[in-house]
């Protein structure tokens, strides 16, 4: 039977029904990093911890992918008669870092700076043993995270 | 100006045709540009004493000796990115300054292949699902950077065309741009929609070709030419913490001056000038708002006045600071060891009274030169006569 598989183990945290971005948090200078790394860039440190981000978050800026990127590197569909465009924004997280992600709008429309997102897994390819690889995006927030965050 | 024994003078540049071309290997445009750069400077290759000299896709830049004559010189291959030319150059600048040479070269040369550039994820230190999840594009950085710039400092949309309509022009007037066709800012605005607000003939391809510039001690340039034109600074610098650059899976949320801005305060500082004393720039413009933006980072503007600036033609050939005037990356394309040399060629051009139907009116004295690329690094030359 298929199931769904992460693009990448130690992204985000998988299989769950509240997945987080895993990121980094530097134990001297509390500078948070995505994805989880070893060293701090800011104080030079070599000592971090593996912190969960929060689900939501505000857009800082985006960009749509209107082309089929190269593949390899890209593992999505890049057939241009069916490739659809998906956004791609920085997304800021409780002012602890900017995350890069894909984004689920691609309507140029209906992206805004400062609009509320929250975090969800989304399907990107069927891998060679049937299985559905997914991958993490952002997507505009429901009321209730909406007003939450 | 006067000279001393540890200035640096251009004494002659030579460059192979920026575009595509088939046949015609990467290394074979460096050695073309070599050739014309020793002819246009009265030199011979054995007279050469030392090299610095750059290519991404095209081969080993070192290679070229086999063509150009087996003299034994020193020839130091430079891989920095889209700083490679401007990285060479600053080599080669600081041999002569020490002292421990009298005449060198600076080449660069490239030949990519077709479409935007295939990241290499872990030369990048990315990981795999950056690039599976379709994120390790360089042109998403330039859609989000400027769109985040547009947003801070309100630069408007038709702007973006007319920075293009002014490359391509300007690129039909050089016979060595590979874009020579002048294009409407309504045919530029409504080609097709690569990554928002960034249309298709917003942004330079990746392309061919090669710029040797020949380099000597300037008490002994008039030796070689009666035009010789004055390095006055060459700086490469990389990012801080908090700069917003291209392959970045994170950003911090505080936000610091890119290496653009490092890089020129450094130019400004090595050549005793500043912005008010130059009389033309190029600029990198891989897309339209990076020539916006740069003028700004560089020290040309304040952020937002480049709305009224680009209005009113001021950075037009016959405008008040002209910017790229021989097309830029737009109309040149990208081959990345020789793009920023490209830059100096033009400015000696320019310095030289020399660059025909595009020459800044005026007789200039001073230009200004600026590469930037991934992974977040900038280079910035000040050249004068």
């Amino acid at each position: 039977m298929s199931k769904q598989v992460p693009v990448a183990e130690g992204v985000f945290t998988w299989p769950s029904d509240t997945p987080r971005l895993i990121a980094a948090r530097c134990t001297e200078c509390d500078n948070h990093m995505f994805p989880m790394q070893d060293d701090c860039p800011r104080c030079s440190g070599a000592s971090t911890e593996q912190v969960e981000l929060s689900p939501t978050g505000t857009l800082w800026t985006w960009t749509v992918q209107n082309y089929p990127p190269k593949s390899p590197p890209y593992a999505g569909n890049v057939d241009p008669a069916t490739f659809e465009p998906y956004g791609v924004g920085y997304i800021d997280i409780d002012g602890k870092v900017r995350v890069e992600s894909r984004l689920t709008v691609s309507e140029p429309a209906d992206l805004e700076i400062g609009m509320k997102l929250e975090l969800v897994i989304d399907p990107l390819y069927v891998n060679d043993d049937g299985d559905e690889v997914v991958t993490f995006a952002f997507a505009p927030a429901s009321a209730a995270t909406g007003e939450a965050s | 100006m006067s000279t001393s024994s540890d200035d640096v003078a251009i004494i002659g540049i030579g460059m192979h045709e920026f575009g595509r071309h088939d046949g015609v290997s990467g290394i074979d445009q460096g050695v073309i540009s070599v050739r014309r750069a020793l002819a246009d400077a009265g030199v011979e290759w054995r007279d050469v004493e030392f090299a610095f000299g750059g290519s991404k896709d095209g081969g080993a830049a070192d290679t070229m000796v086999s063509k150009l004559g087996l003299t034994g010189l020193q020839f130091i291959n430079v891989a920095n990115g889209c700083a490679t030319g401007g990285s060479a150059l600053f080599s080669a600048y600081n041999s002569i300054k020490a002292g421990m040479f009298d005449i060198g070269m600076a080449v660069g040369f490239d030949k990519h292949e077709r479409g935007a550039f295939r990241i290499d994820l872990a030369s990048h230190g990315l990981e795999e699902w950056y690039g599976e999840s379709g994120l390790a594009l360089t042109t998403q950085f330039f859609g989000m950077k400027l769109n985040r710039y547009m947003h801070d400092y309100g630069i408007t949309e038709p702007t973006l065309a007319k920075v293009a309509e002014k490359a391509f022009r300007n690129g039909s007037m050089n016979p060595m741009a590979w874009r020579r066709r002048a294009m409407s800012e309504t045919e530029i605005a409504e080609s097709a929609m690569l990554s928002y607000p960034l249309t298709q003939y917003m942004f330079c391809s990746p392309g061919e070709g090669g710029v040797a510039l020949i380099l000597c001690r300037a008490d002994k340039a008039k030796d070689y030419t009666d035009t010789p034109i004055y390095l006055n600074a060459a700086a490469v610098r990389s990012r801080k913490f908090g700069s917003f650059e291209v392959m970045a899976p994170h950003l911090a949320p505080e936000r610091t001056d890119g290496p653009t801005v490092d890089a020129s305060k450094a130019a400004f500082e090595m050549a005793g000038m500043g912005p008010d004393d130059m009389d033309l720039a190029q600029l990198q413009d891989t897309e339209v708002g990076a020539e916006i933006m740069h003028m700004a980072e560089n020290g040309f503007c304040e952020h937002g006045e480049q709305e009224h600036m680009i209005a009113m033609g001021e950075t037009e050939i016959g405008g008040r600071f002209p910017v790229n005037t021989d097309g830029g990356c737009l109309a040149n394309g990208e081959p990345v060891g020789a793009s920023g040399l490209r830059q100096v060629y033009e400015n000696v051009l320019q310095l030289r009274g020399q660059a025909g139907p595009r020459q800044v009116p005026n007789d200039p004295k001073t230009a200004y030169t600026h590469v930037y690329g991934a992974p977040g690094i900038s280079g910035v030359t000040i050249l004068s006569r």
